[in-house]
């Protein structure tokens, strides 16, 4: 990539320029009786050439980086001859893909109109100029930089206060990535979900009870318009969620009771590294797991009680999602229960009570908002855990309570709908988009839910 | 005795029977979790160590020039494009002079891989006086000979070898011409269709790049990020703001992540599909929270006495934590990056969204070739239907797992050889 070399030239002059301004920090100090005369260290002062040569170069390729490509195009397709002008925005779409790709060589200019052809060498013309310029603007900047910062180089210039700046407001600057994190997810799925929205009435998604999102190709052929009623992937991510919950809150709270309170130090040593190991086994293997080994035994155990099991059933999903969340529940619940202080329970026990009682009637309340919260975060995580869904449930949007039978979620939906060819204005593409801003919201809420009660109550012991 | 005594006494019995009841509780509790990771590890482990090795049958080659179309020996372009499954069908019906009919002779050409035409080929080249000889050699077999062969006598009607191909490995086996050999292919090859041919090195090397792009941004970032909050942020609404942010982040679904690359990334800024500059970009921006907490952490257990030391001795507010906290804080750091790598090189989903999901044969060269990654090449040959993939399958888990473990144990043992207690 031209951007990569240009970055690595960078580098490499802004390192002759760290040495230029360090030899000039030297020179300019001998006079005075060396650099202790300065008023920061050499080391400052060749900083400081080396950041005036990188900064506003990097700035520059940023900026060109962000509008060539919409300049090339407007330059071009204002020089196309009038017989080729388009007349639609489709057309205009359709006219600068062919354009590239015989300027990119992926098609033969014979087979295209000479005038296409012609463009697409002023194509390849242009874009070579642009890449030249670049080149040019981007070493003459950073090497107009750098001198300037080596000139700058004087025994009263505060280097250090000035470098240190710099360096305060890049650690910001990273600091603020996460804002910028939240703010792309938002935009990207805000924007998107309007348009699906402008398609489909909100009221149809959130309330719909049908879902079959194949749109065809063609608006005369049969079965044209889609269905977008989200509400058996709501409820089927319900279902799944709370199989999930169902396997994970008292195997993950009973297992964090037990460690905590029963079990000896050395038990704790070891079963709890190795429950931990499940949290770090990834989603696909489980999600293998579940569709190769559990499902299939489910399905066989199911058919010798005369039950019919859909090989797809939420049951298995829901089951190995539960295991997955288990030392997410048994290590939030060990921490609130370790924090539980000894004398509460040394109180309990005192006035008579067994160990169970304690737990039950002093620990456990102690620690219910903290455990609350954690099962609150298990359950965004089961909400919003994709691959085990992806592979071991079903396709087909089921409005069902069964958990024998196949049902399909949100992230499989999402995952359905974007993998593989898209074209970005049919309804089928934005509507991942749709059950992306719902995902987003649900989980955000939950999260924030979780951690209020856990704020909220968690000084009450301490 | 008193009343109260009394009705102590007689509850004493039941209330013991709880107290019993809830630990046994417990330790079933604990008991299901542990078997859960033993029948998870021994499932995959029982079903994947088979696809480590794979089976060859001993066929006699001729080296025919005839046969394989060659005229001149020296033609490299030849050599290149000779027919030499032309000579494993010769061998074959050598073999099994018996067979005759069309879709006998078929199957019997079928024992023999698609791909082991390839091999013969890199021999010759290597070796252009193989040319007229007769040699025994070893030719890589089918992958439904290969399940055919490892299975159990008891299982082998259940294989998907086809009927009347039976007899003929039975008698290969009986001579003692079938071998079954290291699987290195495996390790050193990209995907492919036929699964005796199918490896995890593209994947492999397209989890590298992906990781390599996920590294040197997420680690720099994130520790800027946290020193910034810890060292510099002013107590005011707008580092309230990032920290709240940073919270949410963290439990955000790792797929929301990957519709942002795909809007923001993919469509906005018009970077390729498949490639893992783009993929490595989304697992940073995933990865981040994991690495600011900890690195947080890091920071905030490095003793203030430290800092009070470096200021007291006339450094800058920089200096002092660039001279003294980070070294300190380091290790913690470190440690925070490699859990948060190990959770990013185990992520599928948003890799899905941003079409990291296509057929790779190549072996990937640098971030910017379309590539895939270990677990979304094990996504896909779960999906697969042919049954050697499931073997295939949980041989690449078990790389997965291998990698995952050893960043795991050398994060362990990272903090607890650098770490200090103040």
């Amino acid at each position: 990539m031209q951007a990569g070399n240009l970055v690595l030239l960078l580098i490499a002059l802004a390192a002759v320029f760290y040495f230029f301004g360090w030899r000039r920090s030297y020179a300019v100090s001998a006079p005075l009786g060396g650099v202790r005369h300065l008023h920061s260290l050499p080391g400052y002062y060749a900083s400081l050439a080396a950041v005036w040569c990188v900064l506003p170069a990097l700035a520059l390729l940023a900026f060109w980086l962000m509008i060539d490509d919409a300049v090339i195009r407007t330059n071009l397709m204002a020089s196309l001859p009038s017989s080729i002008q388009p007349q639609s925005q489709v057309d205009h779409d359709l006219l600068l893909n062919q354009i590239r790709n015989v300027a990119g060589g992926a098609l033969n200019p014979a087979f295209v109109p000479a005038e296409v052809a012609a463009a697409a060498e002023q194509l390849n013309a242009m874009q070579a100029k642009n890449q030249l310029m670049l080149n040019i603007a981007f070493i003459s900047i950073a090497v107009i930089g750098g001198a300037w910062g080596w000139s700058r180089v004087q025994p009263r210039l505060r280097a250090r206060q000035q470098v240190e700046s710099v360096m305060k407001w890049l650690l910001m600057a990273s600091a603020t990535v996460a804002i910028l994190t939240t703010l792309g997810i938002v935009l990207s799925v805000l924007f998107e979900s309007i348009r699906f929205f402008q398609k489909v009435s909100p009221v149809e998604f959130l309330f719909g009870l049908q879902w079959s999102p194949q749109i065809a190709l063609r608006p005369d052929q049969v079965g044209a318009t889609g269905a977008f009623g989200a509400v058996p992937l709501f409820a089927g991510t319900l279902l799944i969620s709370f199989i999930a919950m169902c396997v994970a809150v008292p195997v993950g709270l009973m297992s964090a009771i037990y460690l905590a309170e029963y079990a000896h130090k050395n038990v704790r040593a070891w079963a709890k590294p190795i429950l931990e190991i499940l949290a770090g086994v990834p989603t696909v293997v489980y999600g293998f797991f579940a569709a190769l080994t559990v499902a299939p035994a489910i399905r066989g155990f199911g058919e010798s009680m005369g039950l019919t099991v859909a090989s797809e059933s939420a049951l298995a999903a829901g089951l190995v999602m539960g295991i997955m969340i288990i030392p997410f529940i048994s290590s939030l619940a060990d921490d609130v229960i370790t924090a539980v202080p000894r004398a509460m329970r040394d109180g309990s026990l005192a006035l008579g009570a067994t160990q169970s009682e304690t737990i039950k009637r002093v620990v456990i309340p102690a620690a219910l908002p903290g455990i609350m919260g954690g099962i609150l975060l298990a359950v965004s995580r089961a909400i919003g855990e994709t691959m085990i869904v992806v592979m071991a449930a079903g396709l087909a949007a089921n409005l069902t309570a069964n958990p024998l039978e196949a049902v399909t979620t949100i992230t499989v939906q999402i995952v359905t709908l974007l993998v593989g060819d898209q074209e970005f204005d049919s309804a089928k593409t934005l509507a991942a988009f749709a059950l992306g801003l719902m995902l987003f919201v649900v989980t955000l809420a939950l999260n924030v839910i979780a951690l209020k009660i856990v704020r909220k109550y968690r000084e009450q012991y301490e | 005795m008193s009343k109260t005594t009394e009705q102590v006494r007689k509850s004493l019995k039941a209330r013991y029977r709880s107290e019993k009841r809830f630990r046994a509780f417990g330790i079933s509790a604990v008991a299901f979790g542990l078997l859960a990771v033993v029948v998870l590890f021994t499932d995959i482990i029982s079903k994947g160590t088979s696809a480590f090795v794979e089976t060859y049958i001993q066929l006699d080659i001729h080296w025919d020039a005839a046969e394989l179309g060659i005229d001149d020996p020296s033609d490299a372009e030849q050599i290149n494009y000779a027919d030499y499954d032309a000579l494993i069908k010769a061998a074959l019906r050598e073999r099994f002079p018996e067979v005759e009919g069309r879709l006998e002779r078929r199957a019997l050409y079928q024992l023999a891989s698609s791909g082991a035409g390839f091999l013969l080929r890199d021999q010759l080249q290597e070796n252009p006086d193989l040319l007229g000889t007769i040699q025994t050699q070893w030719i890589l077999a089918d992958d439904d000979v290969d399940m055919f062969i490892k299975a159990d006598a008891e299982d082998r009607p259940d294989t998907r070898l086809v009927e009347v191909a039976r007899p003929w490995v039975e008698a290969l086996e009986r001579d003692g011409h079938t071998d079954i050999q290291w699987n290195a292919s495996f390790f050193t090859k990209g995907d492919s269709r036929e699964p005796e041919q199918a490896g995890v090195w593209a994947a492999v090397t397209g989890s590298f790049f992906t990781m390599l792009v996920t590294l040197v941004l997420a680690f720099p970032i994130g520790v800027a990020a946290a020193v910034y909050l810890e060292e510099f942020a002013p107590k005011n609404r707008y580092t309230d703001f990032i920290e709240v942010n940073i919270n949410n982040l963290a439990a955000v679904p790792s797929i929301i992540f990957g519709l942002l690359g795909l809007a923001i990334f993919i469509n906005l800024f018009g970077l390729p599909r498949s490639v893992p500059l783009v993929g490595g970009l989304v697992l940073t921006l995933m990865t981040l929270p994991t690495i600011i907490i900890s690195a947080r952490a890091a920071i905030k257990s490095v003793p203030p006495s430290i800092r009070e030391a470096a200021l007291g001795m006339g450094a800058s507010r920089m200096q002092m934590v660039m001279h003294h906290v980070l070294p300190l804080a380091m290790p913690g750091m470190l440690t925070g990056a490699i859990i948060g790598m190990a959770q990013a090189l185990g992520e599928t989903a948003p890799l899905l969204m941003i079409g990291m999901v296509a057929f790779i044969v190549d072996i990937p060269g640098g971030p910017l070739d379309a590539a895939t990654v270990l677990p979304v090449q094990i996504y896909l040959w779960a999906d697969s239907p042919e049954a050697s993939f499931v073997a295939l399958t949980s041989a690449a888990i078990m790389v997965l797992l291998a990698f995952l473990i050893s960043m795991n144990t050398l994060a362990v043992l990272l903090r607890k050889r650098l770490e200090r207690r103040w």
